[in-house]
């Protein structure tokens, strides 16, 4: 019997369809879905959270930090800081080598250093400032002179500027080595295609290569949060980062799956332009510091949390989440009492202030700005929001041509990086144009000070004066919401939303 | 022919040099500052001073212009600030992807829409021209990124037939490659199949009626062998012209579907490039995709030049 073209055609698409299933990736294939592409490869110009992702796998740091928020070493092995706090002398960990085989000693360590002060468009000089020149004490010994005391080096030797690339890779590939990063991580460099997926593969001679136990990881970004969800659903990825709030309840009930979930490093706030221009005088809450009182008393952070993040974030009232070991407590989250803020308004002269509150198009910051229209308005406030595409807010917001703005920071690890530049004078990033002196030479106490006690007390000090000045209000810091595959072991959650490899498995 | 092609090869000159002003132009009324999107979050001075010198971002419009001019006369369109990539490297990266995708778009859309719309015309008024005509409002009315998430949950998630989304090159594994773009294809493919149904149906109503083909029926020729050997012949004619214009603006890339299926094409680069202020990519692909557009019209004319003997004499 020959076959009949009908019978053809339904056995060629019963083949085509046999060929569309598709194959498991092999067991140690991790397989990370990320929400965004990363930029650069290259710790010297790398600038987004992302990209610190990937790096985790790429570029061990001189330090790094643990769950707890200390400060605990990778590549060195102990340091010991001066004195008078202006030298850091650090041990360089022996037996690493970097993914082109040449080995890290203490001349490697000041020429990353080195690297990172100098190279053009380096976005680790403002936090290297205070370094002004690296000695090799030994092969295995540098010490880093720092031109002031500066305590939130460390934090920043546990993160890019602490990553160390091979100098021998670096001086060959020029400007072009964020094409093929050779660093000393876990994970050595295989390919990246922009916009589509970077892979890296176990770096053989790893020192510390008893705790890995992946062979190989592909990070895929996926912007879109319920194409990322079905891809860990349809198991194309064994684990995705920065879930949507929403789709927890739905995922809790799959026993396929994990969630793990930690409080960022970070912040979700609303800043008030409160410096002397004409979008400052022209809003009540930029003139009147009762106004701004009696705005952030008509807030409910709680409700907030409830309504914009699904309860998956921890309520704050400061730079740092009320768990972080320098949160002052002298300034705990004030309850929400809109009789109060009703008073302070009469008090004030305008119980019905207006003002324009500007979000970025992103979907939390524009729920936060509709939520947080709805709950003043009992008070009497009268909110216009505007939402703004992002690049454009950024810009209003840098030129100060803002009234009031909703902005999140992705967070440091010292308190430092979430406040120096926010509200120091004439800081980069104080967007809300705030400047007094007393809070200045705080924040330069809390800097230069070593013991964490009296960094503490300084942090205390300036909590006491801005969070009542107002020119940011704090409302919450987000869980980083992890998903993964139940058969993923050995995770370790640590406020930075990083993720760690080392120990990580399949079982 | 030669006084021809030389006309039509002068009046690309001036439409690229217009295009190249419009795109750089356009691209300079965007609000927002370059330098300070691409400096990251932490708005260091010194970071935002040197990508400011280094995008000639102090200069004067026409003098930024007349740079980045240059460098395209030299076949250098720049480089991403952001992905520190030259932009004839994303070109070249991306263009085998999007071109995949617009084909097999098409593909899917020719295969549906003509014979829905043959179909439709032969069977007028009848249950197989409404239901045809349901299934094209249908693709018509459809959200390209709603189709695409549906899809995804359906074959991928309860099914687990298709991955999500990605993209796999066809070169390292060719099922892979076909499992990854046939979602994408088909919600592309299936708003343009709907145009096409309804074009066909309306030219194949209106040559069905003609005499020839009242004159091959009276000949007593098959019913098949009247539509699809004598009728659809002189009906595909608008509907190629309208196959190859959607092909094109496929070219362009498929945003929102690109998106959803995480498809590394060109609507994906330059809708990220457009939110980073990545200056350079926009304009190079911009200038990259009217010069496929002019080029392809080009070809067109000449094509239609050699088979009219109207426009010979």
């Amino acid at each position: 019997m020959t076959p009949t073209p009908r019978c053809a055609l339904i056995a060629a698409a019963s083949a085509f369809a046999a060929m569309l299933a598709c194959a498991p990736a092999g067991a140690q294939t991790l397989r990370i879905g990320l929400a965004e592409d990363p930029d650069v490869l290259d710790p010297t110009l790398a600038r987004t959270f992302v990209g610190r992702v990937v790096f985790a796998a790429l570029c061990d740091k001189l330090f790094d930090i643990d769950e707890k928020l200390t400060i605990v070493p990778q590549l060195a092995t102990a340091w010991e800081w001066s004195s008078d706090s202006k030298a850091l002398t650090i041990k360089v960990r022996p037996g690493v080598t970097f993914h082109d085989g040449e080995k890290l000693d203490a001349a490697a360590v000041k020429f990353n250093i080195e690297r990172h002060k100098t190279t053009a468009g380096s976005q680790r000089r403002g936090e290297l400032a205070p370094v002004t020149s690296v000695d090799v004490v030994d092969p295995m010994t540098v010490r880093l002179n720092l031109s002031a005391p500066f305590a939130p080096l460390l934090a920043a030797l546990a993160d890019r500027s602490g990553m160390m690339v091979s100098p021998k890779a670096a001086q060959a590939a020029g400007d072009k080595f964020g094409a093929k990063p050779v660093c000393s991580g876990p994970f050595q460099f295989v390919e990246r295609v922009a916009q589509d997926r970077i892979v890296v593969e176990r770096y053989p001679n790893y020192w510390n290569k008893g705790d890995i136990h992946l062979d190989k990881i592909v990070y895929l970004p996926i912007v879109d949060s319920t194409v990322r969800l079905a891809n860990l659903k349809s198991g194309q990825l064994d684990f995705i980062e920065r879930m949507s709030p929403s789709d927890v309840p739905g995922l809790k009930s799959d026993s396929r799956f994990k969630i793990s979930k930690i409080t960022e490093i970070g912040y979700q706030g609303i800043t008030i332009n409160v410096g002397n221009n004409d979008y400052a005088k022209k809003s009540p809450l930029g003139t009147d510091p009762r106004v701004r009182e009696a705005f952030e008393l008509a807030l409910d952070r709680d409700g907030i949390v409830q309504v914009v993040m699904e309860g998956q974030a921890t309520p704050g009232n400061q730079w740092v989440a009320p768990t972080n070991p320098y949160y002052a407590k002298n300034m705990p989250i004030p309850k929400r009492d809109v009789a109060k803020a009703k008073e302070l308004l009469k008090q004030a002269g305008v119980t019905n202030p207006s003002f324009t509150l500007m979000t970025p198009t992103t979907s939390d910051a524009q729920k936060i700005a509709q939520v947080v229209q709805s709950m003043v308005k009992e008070a009497g406030f009268d909110v216009k929001i505007q939402a703004t595409e992002f690049s454009t807010s950024l810009d209003l917001a840098d030129k100060q041509q803002y009234e009031v703005y909703v902005l999140a920071w992705s967070g440091r690890a010292d308190p430092d990086g979430n406040l120096f530049s926010f509200i120091g004078c004439k800081q980069p990033l104080n967007n809300a144009a705030y400047c007094k002196q007393e809070v200045d030479d705080l924040l330069v106490r809390s800097r230069t000070a070593r013991d964490p006690a009296e960094r503490k007390k300084a942090y205390e000090q300036i909590a006491a004066i801005t969070l009542k000045d107002r020119p940011i209000v704090y409302l919450y810091h987000r869980d980083w919401l992890w998903a993964y595959t139940n058969k993923l072991s050995g995770l370790r959650t640590v406020p930075d939303g990083l993720v760690r490899l080392q120990g990580l498995k399949f079982n | 022919m030669s006084t021809f092609l030389t006309r039509r090869l002068a009046t690309i000159v001036p439409t690229l040099l217009f295009v190249s002003m419009l795109v750089f132009g356009l691209q300079q009324l965007l609000p927002g500052d370059a330098a300070l999107v691409l400096a990251g979050e932490d708005h260091d001075p010194s970071v935002v001073a040197h990508l400011r010198a280094k995008m000639h971002l102090d200069e004067a419009l026409p003098v930024r212009y007349v740079y980045w001019l240059g460098g395209v006369l030299r076949g250098d369109l720049g480089e991403s600030m952001r992905m520190q990539k030259p932009v004839t490297a994303l070109i070249a990266e991306k263009l085998p992807v999007t071109i995949q995708l617009a084909a097999m778009a098409i593909v899917i859309a020719l295969a549906i829409g003509i014979p829905a719309g043959i179909v439709s015309a032969v069977y007028k008024g009848t249950a197989w021209d409404y239901a045809a005509n349901a299934v094209a409002l249908w693709g018509l009315s459809t959200p390209n990124f709603w189709l695409g998430i549906m899809l995804i949950l359906l074959f991928s998630v309860s099914l687990g037939w298709l991955p999500a989304s990605g993209y796999v090159s066809p070169f390292e594994d060719l099922r892979a490659n076909l499992a990854s773009m046939i979602m994408p294809a088909f919600v592309l493919g299936n708003a343009i199949a709907a145009v096409l149904m309804r074009h066909t149906r309306s030219a194949m109503l209106q040559v069905l009626s003609s005499d020839y083909v009242r004159t091959a029926r009276a000949k007593g020729l098959d019913e098949r062998v009247v539509v699809l050997h004598h009728a659809l012949r002189n009906a595909l004619v608008p509907i190629i012209t309208l196959g190859a214009l959607e092909f094109g603006t496929l070219l362009s890339g498929a945003v929102l579907t690109e998106q959803v299926f995480t498809i590394p094409g060109f609507g994906k680069l330059i809708v990220d490039a457009v939110f980073n202020r990545d200056y350079a990519v926009v304009q190079g692909v911009v200038l990259f995709t009217a010069t496929v557009y002019i080029t392809l019209n080009l070809l067109a004319d000449v094509a239609y030049f050699l088979v009219n003997p109207r426009m010979r004499s």
